[in-house]
């Protein structure tokens, strides 16, 4: 299948397509061919976002995922997110999931919580 | 009690400016009108904060808190859910009225006052929208406050009107929620936010952006709220194509049709104003035309990046901390030019009584240009020449001048030529 890919290395954005038959197209520098290599093999990202806790006057608290998780996890990680209820006080850093689906990634606050 | 220094607003900029002013042991009150300090960084919990200044990267509250920490741990003075109401100037004293609900309205005075009041989000009504009027149209900026400070979704089927940072951000954090986010439409040709956020915040969900497209029809049901809207591609003049209609159902549209330095507090005094940043004329002090007055972070120009805002107030915090220590006799100063290709240029003057400041310059361009030099002159002379690649408009530039360099008399200008 054939997909396309902005490069994001620099300012430049270029527009880079990789081909059915493996061959790269549209980029400016070899950089774009790491790039999109790693985005092709195994994209991953910090998913941030927020969990509800039981403070009306902090009725939701932001969290991370203390380092990137695959892409396609994405979703999964946020159903487990949507599970989670904060019912005591807790600081920045602190862990509300451990090692989540199996990534090796803890889910952390990002901000303290009613402390 | 007369204050050396009052920071208005409790953000990445007020943070970094009080902090500034009070390691050089100055009498410091920072004036925060939420319930906590960190402006907008509280609602910004998406990462890509912190590179520039910490060399990590953190989200919007880490990056807040680490300021708020420091401000702690230096003791400086605070109010909280406390909004300046009034700002005027009396001989050398600056008065200051706040309304709380705590202790109703109440008067401060200071010698100098930094403001770091951020800015204000464009609303429909200062763009053209046809259609109905109905419940369901809100600002990016809104939205992403509901959602990650008070908790609730403002709906279900998104469509996002402007491609600027907070709107590219929403859609993703809209799709996270579980929303349906169906598209971006953008008037320009080209993005206004950064590539690395249409790449993670759209391309990563597969979210259409729509380039050269706007809005021309917005329909609500009977209950006023909104059900439908239309985008038209547009031609050259920015006029929609006939024919290119494409209809969305949609209960929300979020507005990301950018930001204006809120400086309504400044009605009231002697400032000069900048028709280009819509905001006010500083020298390279931060120092706004009333003397002792500073200004720095997006109320005095919308930066792509709050960590070029924390380093600008800093700027400004030491700026105020060295008038509070020196008298100084103020000049109008040297005018600094947009030229040619180039929307907007602070500081606005170069002033001579400020010879020690370093002369930050920021700059944006109007348009995307490949290849460009950007070339700064004075009375013909070449004062920088350097050659940049890939300027754009959702991306502010910097250059740095040397007071030794620049002549008594004569306007400077700074221009981008179109290299081929």
């Amino acid at each position: 299948m054939k997909k396309e890919f902005i490069c994001i290395v620099c300012p430049r954005g270029c527009h880079i397509t990789v081909h059915e038959d493996g061959s790269i197209t549209g980029n400016m520098c070899k950089r774009g061919i790491e790039y999109v290599k790693t985005e092709m093999t195994a994209p991953k990202r910090i998913v941030t976002s927020t969990v509800r806790t039981v403070f009306s006057e902090m009725p939701r608290v932001s969290v991370k995922t203390d380092r990137p998780v695959p892409k396609e996890l994405i979703m999964d990680v946020m159903k487990e997110l949507s599970k989670v209820i904060i019912t005591t006080p807790m600081s920045l850093g602190d862990v509300v999931i451990e090692n989540i689906l199996d990534t090796g990634a803890n889910i952390v606050l990002t901000r303290s919580c009613m402390k | 009690m007369k204050r050396d220094i009052i920071v208005i607003g409790g953000g990445a900029g007020g943070l970094a400016a009080a902090i500034a002013a009070k390691e050089e042991n100055k009498d410091v009150l920072l004036i925060e009108r939420e319930d906590r300090l960190g402006g907008i960084l509280n609602q910004c919990i998406h990462n890509g904060f912190g590179l520039e200044v910490f060399k990590e990267e953190y989200t919007g509250p880490e990056y807040a808190e680490k300021f708020i920490e420091k401000a702690r741990h230096l003791k400086i003075d605070y109010l909280l859910n406390t909004t300046v109401i009034s700002l005027t100037k009396e001989e050398d004293e600056f008065i200051l009225y706040t309304s709380s609900l705590a202790e109703g309205i109440q008067k401060y005075t200071s010698k100098a006052v930094i403001m770091t009041t951020g800015c204000y989000e464009r609303t429909r009504g200062s763009i053209v929208i046809p259609g109905d009027r109905p419940k369901g149209v809100i600002t990016a900026g809104s939205a992403q406050r509901y959602l990650n400070i008070d908790g609730y979704m403002v709906g279900k089927k998104v469509f996002i009107l402007g491609s600027g940072d907070i709107g590219l951000i929403m859609a993703r954090r809209m799709h996270l929620e579980g929303a349906s986010v169906l598209g971006v439409a953008e008037l320009m040709p080209y993005s206004n936010g950064l590539t690395r956020n249409i790449v993670q915040c759209l391309n990563d969900f597969d979210i259409p952006l729509y380039l050269s497209h706007t809005v021309t029809e917005v329909v609500a049901d009977e209950k006023h709220r909104l059900t439908q809207i239309t985008i038209q591609q547009v031609n050259e003049r920015f006029e929609p194509i006939q024919g290119t209609e494409k209809k969305f159902d949609v209960d929300t549209l979020l507005l990301s049709i950018g930001l204006i330095p809120d400086v309504t507090l400044l009605d009231n005094l002697p400032v000069e104003t900048d028709p280009l940043t819509k905001s006010v004329k500083i020298n390279q002090a931060c120092e706004t035309s009333v003397p002792g007055l500073f200004i720095a972070g997006n109320s005095l120009q919308v930066h792509d990046l709050a960590d070029n805002v924390s380093k600008e107030s800093e700027r400004a915090g030491h700026h105020a901390a060295d008038y509070i220590d020196m008298k100084r006799t103020k000049e109008k100063g040297i005018p600094v030019q947009a030229g040619d290709h180039i929307l907007y240029v602070t500081p606005q003057y170069i002033d001579f009584s400020w010879g020690n400041a370093e002369i930050i310059c920021s700059f944006r361009s109007r348009k995307k240009i490949e290849k460009a030099a950007l070339n700064v002159t004075q009375n013909g002379k070449t004062l920088i020449r350097k050659r940049l690649n890939f300027v754009v408009p959702a991306e502010m530039e910097t250059f740095e001048l040397n007071i030794e360099d620049i002549d008594g008399i004569g306007d400077i200008r700074v221009d981008l030529e179109v290299l081929s």
